[in-house]
Order: structure tokens, then sequence, then C-alpha cells
């Protein structure tokens, strides 16, 4: 635990130290980024040691803060959570050295910095603070850090609508959490995590709906996604890996940690969490299919994943409540899983855009193109976390999907909800996937595939050797994940008993450990028997010197790249089929004369929920809200009296 | 004795597979009224090619290369998970359909991110295809296993394959014939035959599989072609497995048996491809959402009973 807290003081000393050398951008580089990598370092001790021996950690500090104690506690789940905090954090530092370099000089990278190891610092304090004030309090810094990264490059107006509707919606959602906080110390003390009492009846649903809405908003679920793609795509690219591989998280280990507070669940909750999760996985690889730029889809494909997490919760929850508690550890230990599995390969497929964008200056997918042959192991690393994005073996994003499934499989022994709800899960499941496939074939393809679409494609070079360095280390870290499955469920275990104690279900996940044996040996099978393959055709090729030509296009000798298929052809039978849901906006070419000269045709994704349901519902709200701003006019004395008014309000109302 | 079983079935399909183009080709002729092609044609093709001198556009890269690698990779692991004659292979695990399934998908990534490796319009089209049919194939294929799952009450393919019998069909016979239309659609589409495509067109423009992998030549192609024949007897065993649950009690007379029907499969997919047209590209969609009505259909037969 201390040196959790010594990682913790090097996070906000550098950060410091970054600030204040602001004059000098390669000396606060280094700053920024030495302060994160030695604190992931000294991080990622006490956090393994903690998942593996599974005993808690804690630490209590004589300094009280308001309504209880200044309590840290690294008990098995937070631990789970902060392995990913630090390796993603670490290894984006390795890579923002490189990806913020040539804004040296235009851009303040000691405050870029000092707000990253400031985002990582709130991130450790959410994870371990032991109280709801010292949880909010990392939550809003948390807020305000990742606030200052979406906006650095403010002179875009697009980053700083981004950044407006993010802040936003974290105010909303910290108003609601400090309500369900309110709601769970209403009956204790101390708002010190162990003196909660246990709630039942409407109470306990008032805190579950007000946490998941509060949570729902840093998680990033649709409906409550809308700032989540236009945010992430906003920030620097390292920084869009740490926000979509880990700070979207910490909404749901708040989801995980309030479930922990409320026993017994009511079974409306599991069924809640499940629906909206099948809603966010399926829509999010569907709209994550549409998006013409790189980073949405990616960001999109965040929310998908999200989805995934949340939908086997609910299954889990819902498994829980009807007795069926082998299930109910199958699918948790999948949620927790995919958590982890999920900021690998997020980190590494943003950091892969980051790499294209800085060297192509765009993401634009219609612009790229044939970057495979300009910056061939930035494609290597892309194509890997693709394949793990898809969830395909050996990479590791099947594993936590398998065990998800192996739960919901679990259900055809069950009748009743169960059954229905394996069901549901296994098919959103299946049918995701299938959609999230199109998705990465088609973002990898048309930016790395092919020949370049533009000039400016063509004059692309490859990425940094430290950039090369993290999405290499990312990678490697992706396949050995997929390959090591069995290894990983001992920590799982030691994580899943602390947050949901369900004793007697760790034997199921334990016991999961033989398919995940097989499924690693049919890994290595499949590595084994491609190296045979690439052998043998070797062997068949012999001295043979392969010819080089045109690609075949059924004749024609001057095939030019504008004949390629692009991100849009690519994804329209898909699109066109589902576009009563994506509502794409298209302006198509009317033919009106016999010999047509120039035509053009255009498609855009919309968010659609941002416009079909923010939007009017934000402009009732502020018309609303409009008729009291006699109440705010900016004179300070009159809201100091406003305060003194309340107090002696309550005052009044508690004699 | 029984790892000498599991090798000699596993060697069986993996030297049998090309042996089922070579069965449907010799219907359609027979259909058409012609002699057709040898039942072994593949064999010499695949030999030719394995020894041909690849041509490479100057466009792709290493993906390209892979592509043929990997799916040929993937697929004959998916071959070493496939129970043959209701008798576990080399790797039988609590769901390991599941796996099955992502291998497939495996093989689909690395073939259409090789056909986009080329920049032709014809290859991205038919990517583009392929990755559009199988948003409606994978899930009526998983609710398909979901639902045999539940009739047996197993979760892996050997389970189900093995407690499948005589009796699964006189109990649960509307389940069992729904699910088995719905994998013989899907076999059509995942094996780009008519209906759904057809692996005789030669117009570019009308194709889906063929179009992927129209730059691909020598060994490469012939991994390819090895790797669709695998990918037809697999999806072929699975039904075999469903209609015909084994048991004459004896191994020998359970897989002459088995093989048997598999040619007679490919046969039915000869019978298919003589008598029905192709469907237009918009119409294939919905054939695969039939597929998927009729293994949802199963599922809640089941779950009713």
């Amino acid at each position: 635990m201390l040196l959790v807290l010594l990682s913790l003081v090097l996070l906000l000393a550098s950060s410091m130290l970054a600030l204040s050398l602001s004059r000098n951008p390669s000396r606060a580089q280094d700053a920024g980024a030495y302060g994160a990598v030695l604190a992931s370092l000294c991080g990622l001790l006490p956090a393994g040691r903690v998942l593996f021996t599974g005993r808690t950690d804690t630490l209590s500090l004589p300094w009280p803060v308001p309504l209880g104690s200044l309590t840290f506690n690294l008990d098995p789940l937070a631990a789970f959570f902060l392995v990913p905090v630090f390796l993603l954090t670490g290894l984006s530092a390795v890579y923002g050295v490189d990806y913020l370099k040539s804004y040296a000089g235009r851009k303040p990278l000691g405050l870029a910095w000092a707000a990253f190891n400031t985002l990582t610092a709130a991130m450790v304090l959410v994870f371990t603070a032991a109280n709801a004030v010292l949880f909010m309090l990392g939550w809003e810094l948390m807020a305000a850090a990742s606030f200052l990264l979406v906006l650095f490059e403010h002179e875009k107006a697009q980053a700083r609508r981004a950044a407006f509707i993010y802040l936003t919606a974290g105010g909303t959602g910290a108003l609601m959490l400090l309500a369900a906080f309110s709601l769970l110390g209403q009956a204790s003390p101390s708002l010190d995590y162990s003196a909660f009492a246990p709630l039942t009846g409407h109470a306990a649903s008032a805190v579950f709906l007000l946490a998941l809405c509060g949570f729902g908003l840093k998680a990033g679920f649709i409906p409550l996604h809308v700032w989540l793609p236009e945010a992430h795509p906003a920030a620097p690219s390292q920084v869009s890996a740490v926000m979509s591989g880990i700070m979207i998280k910490t909404g749901v280990y708040g989801i995980i940690r309030v479930l922990g507070f409320l026993t017994p669940w009511q079974e409306w909750w599991g069924w809640t969490l499940l629906v909206l999760g099948a809603v966010s996985c399926l829509l999010g690889a569907l709209f994550a299919l549409a998006q013409h730029e790189l980073k949405r889809v990616l960001a999109y494909s965040s929310i998908e994943n999200v989805g995934i997490i949340l939908m086997a919760l609910g299954l889990g929850a819902v498994a829980a409540v009807n007795g069926a508690p082998v299930m109910a550890a199958l699918a948790f230990a999948g949620a927790l899983l995919h958590i982890f599995n999920h900021s690998l390969f997020k980190g590494l497929l943003f950091m892969g855009a980051g790499a294209v964008l800085h060297a192509a200056g765009t993401a634009e997918l219609e612009a790229l193109g044939g970057l495979g042959k300009r910056m061939p192991r930035t494609a290597l690393f892309f194509l890997a976390g693709s394949a793990a994005a898809c969830a395909l073996p050996p990479f590791n994003g099947f594993a936590g999907e398998f065990l998800v499934y192996l739960g919901a499989f679990k259900s055809i022994n069950y009748s009743g909800a169960p059954a229905l709800a394996g069901v549901i899960a296994g098919l959103s499941l299946a049918a995701a996937g299938a959609l999230a496939a199109a998705a990465f074939t088609r973002a990898a393809g048309a930016a790395f595939l092919g020949e370049p679409r533009t000039e400016r494609a063509a004059r692309t070079h490859e990425a940094g050797p430290l950039m090369l360095f993290a999405m290499g280390a990312l990678a490697l870290l992706c396949l050995l994940a997929g390959l090591a499955g069995p290894l990983l469920l001992l920590p799982l275990g030691s994580a899943l008993a602390s947050a949901f104690g369900l004793p007697a279900a760790l034997e199921a996940v334990r016991a999961s450990a033989i398919p995940l044996v097989y499924i690693s040996a049919a890994g290595l099978l499949l590595l084994l028997l491609a190296g045979i393959a690439v052998a043998r055709r070797r062997a068949f090729l012999g001295d043979k010197k392969p010819a080089a030509g045109l690609t075949w296009d059924c004749g024609y000798a001057a095939p030019s790249p504008r004949m390629q298929y692009g991100a849009s052809s690519f994804a329209q039978p898909l699109t066109d089929f589902f576009q009563p849901v994506l509502r794409k906006i298209g302006q198509y070419p009317v033919i009106s004369e016999y010999f047509p000269a120039k035509a053009s045709f255009s498609t855009e994704a919309q968010a659609v929920f941002y416009n079909s349901v923010y939007l009017p519902v934000g402009a009732r709200i502020r018309d609303l809200a409009f008729r009291f701003s006699w109440i705010q006019h900016g004179r300070l004395q009159i809201y100091i009296m406003y305060i003194v008014v309340t107090l002696i309000a309550l005052l009044l109302w508690k004699l | 004795m029984e790892i000498v079983k599991t090798l000699f079935q596993f060697l069986a399909a993996a030297l049998l597979a090309p042996l089922l183009p070579g069965v449907i080709n010799r219907v359609k002729a027979f259909f058409a009224g012609r002699r057709g092609q040898p039942l072994g044609q593949l064999y010499y093709d695949l030999f030719k090619l394995l020894l041909k001198t690849p041509v490479y556009s100057r466009t792709t890269t290493w993906v390209f290369k892979a592509g043929p690698i990997i799916g040929v990779a993937s697929l004959v692991t998916a071959l070493a998970l496939l129970p043959f004659a209701g008798r576990p292979s080399f790797f039988a695990f609590e769901g390991d359909f599941i796996f099955l399934i992502y291998l497939l998908g495996l093989a689909r990534f690395a073939t259409v991110l090789a056909a986009l490796d080329t920049g032709s319009a014809f290859e991205g089209m038919g990517a583009s295809r392929e990755m559009q049919f199988a948003v409606f194939a994978e899930p009526a294929f998983f609710l398909g296993l979901a639902a045999l799952a539940r009739v047996t009450g197993q979760p892996s393919l050997a389970g189900m394959f093995g407690a499948l019998t005589g009796d699964t069909w006189r109990t649960a016979a509307p389940v069992l014939a729904l699910l088995t239309a719905s994998f013989f659609i899907v076999l059509l589409a995942e094996n780009s035959r008519v209906p759904a495509d057809d692996p005789n067109t030669h117009l570019e423009l009308t194709m889906i599989h063929e179009a992927m992998v129209l730059d691909h030549s020598g060994p490469d192609l012939a991994f390819i072609l090895y790797g669709a024949s695998l990918k037809l007897w697999l999806f072929g065993a699975l039904i075999c497995s469903t209609v015909l649950p084994r048991h004459t009690g004896s191994w020998a007379s359970d897989s002459a048996l088995f093989l048997l029907m598999m040619f007679g499969v490919a046969a039915g997919v000869g019978i298919v491809e003589s008598v029905i047209a192709r469907l237009r590209l918009t119409k294939v969609p919905f054939m695969l959402i039939t597929a998927f009505a009729f293994s949802a259909l199963a599922l809640i037969f089941q779950m009713g009973r």
C-alpha cells in the first residue's frame, strides 16, 4: 500500500515539476514521462501482490476528511483495476513523448503532462479510496484533468464543443453520485464504505438507479454515451488510449462497488443492466461501422465493449438472484476479464490511430489507404489489436467473451429467467461480434491496405521508436494474455471474491480453467499450423521468383486509387440495411441530362442520440432554466446571502 | 488405441474434404446432362497450383500473403475440434463450438483483409458482401447451436452429438428438423454456394467469395481452395451429426455411415445448385434471416417443451 502511495506522490510531484518546466518543452516531457513510468512500476508491484495473495491492504492516515477517515483500501477488486491503470498509463507516457514532440513550442506541453499525470493519480485515488468523500475528490479531479486534455487542441471548434459536452456529462454524473452516496450514508455516521448500512426496498432501488446513471455517464453505455465519441477523438492520442482503455472503466468499477453495498439485489436491476448492455453492444458496433473517422470508430467500439461488460454484469445479477451461482460467477468473471483485455487492445488501437493521425495529418478513412507499406510496424500492431477487438483467437479479446458465453450456456440447465437472460446475452454477443468484425476490417482495410487515396497519405512515415515500443509492448501483451487465459483466473478469482463474495461459485471459475487450457492449446496449435503453412509455402516456392504485376481489375490496365472500394462503400450494404437505426444523412447525385459529367455523393454518420434525444430535451431544459435566470446575476454578496439563508433554513429545520 | 482412432478420423477428414466439391460438380453435371470433371479434380488443381509460381500485385503487402496462411491454419485447427460420427476429436471442451465459430471468424477476417490489400474494386466488393452476410449468418448459426445444446443438455460439440440418438428425433423431431434446415441454409451461404453466391460465375461484379481471391495465385490459391473444402466439410459434418444420430454401436460402421452421409450432403448441395437460381444480392440477407428464424423457432419450441 505504501508503494501505491509512493506512486501517487510521484505522479503529483512530477505533474507539478512538468508544470514548472513549461518553458522548456523537452524537459517538461522528460519530467512527466519519467514520473508516469516510475509511478507505474511502483504501483504494479503492490497491485500484483494483492491480486495473487488475495489479501486486502488497508492504510488509514490520521487525518480526518469530512464525514469519515482518510482511508485507502487496496482490495483485490481495486488491484484488478489498478493493474491496467498502471500498465496503460506507463506505456501511454512512453508513447506520448514521441507523439507530443511535434507540438513543442505550439502547445503548453508542461500543462498537458501535468494534466496527464494528475489524471492517473486521480484514477488511482478513485480505485483505492475507501470513503465516499475521498472517492468524489478523485472522481472530480479525474474529470477536471481529462477535461483539460480534451481541450488540448482548443483552437478547433470541434474540440471545444467536445469538451463542453464532456463537462456537462461529468457534472451531471457527479451530482447523481453525490445523491447516491448521501442516500447510502443516510443511516451511518460516516461515509466510509465499511460504515454503509444495508438498504432495502425503494431506497436501495433509488441508489441503484442514481449510481447507474451517475457511473453510466462515465462508462458511456447507450443512451448515456453522447460525450464519448466526441471527447475521446479530440484528446491527444495517448490520452484517448487512457480514456477509452481505463478511465471509462471507473464507471464500471463504481457500478460493481455499489452493487456490493446493495445486497440483496433485486431482479429487475439485473435485467436493466442486461438490456442496457445488450443495446449498447449492438448499437455501439453498428455505429462504429458507420463512422468516417478512425478515432470515432474506436470510440464507438469502446461503447460496444462497455456494453458487453455491462451485459455480463446483468447476466450475472439475474443468475445470482435466481439461484444460479455458477452461471453468475462465470458471467462476472467474464466481465472482469473483458475489462482487463479491453484496456490492452483499445489502448493499442488508439495509439495506432494516433500514429496514423500523426503521420498523415488526418484520421479520415476516405483520405487514407496504403499506410501498411509506409508504416509496416504500426500496421502490424494495429491489425493485431483489431483481431483482439473482434475477439478472435489467439488474441486476448476472446477469453473474456468466452467466459461470458460459458455463463450464458450454463442456462441450458435452467428454465425461466436465467434461460432467457442466457439466450439474450449469448445472441447479442454473437451479433455484436459479427458487426465488430465488419467495423474493424473496414477501418483497418481503409487506413492501412490498398493504395493511398490522397497525396498526403502517400507521403507518410513510420511512427517514432517510442511510439512503436509502446504499441509493440501492448500487441505482445494482447497475444500473451490471449494464450495465458488459465493463468489469469487466479487473480480474477480473488477480485471476484472481494467484489461479490460468491465463495461457492469460485469453484466454477476455477473449473473454467479446463476449457481455457484447451483454448490456449488450440491457440498454440493455430500458431504452429500457421508456421508450418509458411514453411511449406516457402518449400513449394523453392528458388522460383514470384512475379510482380498490377492488381487484377477485370482486364483494366490502369487502375487508380480512386477506383478502390472506400470505407463508405464497404459498409454500405450493412448501413443501408440498418438505416432506420443509423439515420445517416446522404446526398446522392440526381442524373437529369443524357451525358452527366461530374457527380458527387456524400454520406454522414450522424450522432443519432445526441441529435434526436439530447438536443430537444436540452433545449426544453434551457428554456425552463431561463425563467430562473434572475437568481443568477453574478453578484457575490447575494450568493453569500443565499448560502446563509440556506444554512439558517437547515438549522431551523433540524431544531 | 483411442488416440489412433482420433488421428485416423482427423486425417480422413483432412484428406477427404477436397472430394466434396468434386461430388457437387458431378451432381451438377448429371443434372446438366454432361459427364463433368473427374471426382478428384480439386486434388489435381491443388497439386498443380502448389507447383506454380505466384504473381503478386505491386500494391500488396505481407497482409496479402498472410491471408491464405491464417485462413488455412484456422480451418485445420477448427477441424481438430470437430467430432466425427459422434466421437470427439483432439479438442473437446465446454463451449468448444463458440471457439469454432470464432476460428471461422478469424479465417474470414484474414481473407477479407487480404482482399482489401489488393486495392481492387472487385475484391473490396467481395469483401464487403462477405462481411455483410456474416452479420446475418453468424447469429443464425450461433442460435442453432444454442438450441442444440439445449436439446441435448450438453455444452460441447462432442457432448451434443454424442447425446443425440434416434430417440431424440422421435421426441424432438420439429426442433431437429428446423435446426437442420437452418444449418443447411447457413452452409450454402458460408460456403458461397447457390443461391447466395455462384462459384461458377465468371463475372467479377456478381462474385462474392471468388471475387475476394481474384488476385491470389500459386500456393496461396491452393491454400485458399483447400481451406474452402475444409469449411464445406465442417458445416457438412455438423448437419450429418444432427440428422444422423449414430449409433450402430461399432465405430467402423458409424464412420462409414457418416462418410456416406457427408457425400449425401454434398449431393444435396449439388441438387440445390442445379434446380434453383441464384438470389439477387439484396435478397440474400432475407434468406439468412429465414435461417435465423428457423433457429429461433427451434429454440423456442425447445424452451417450451
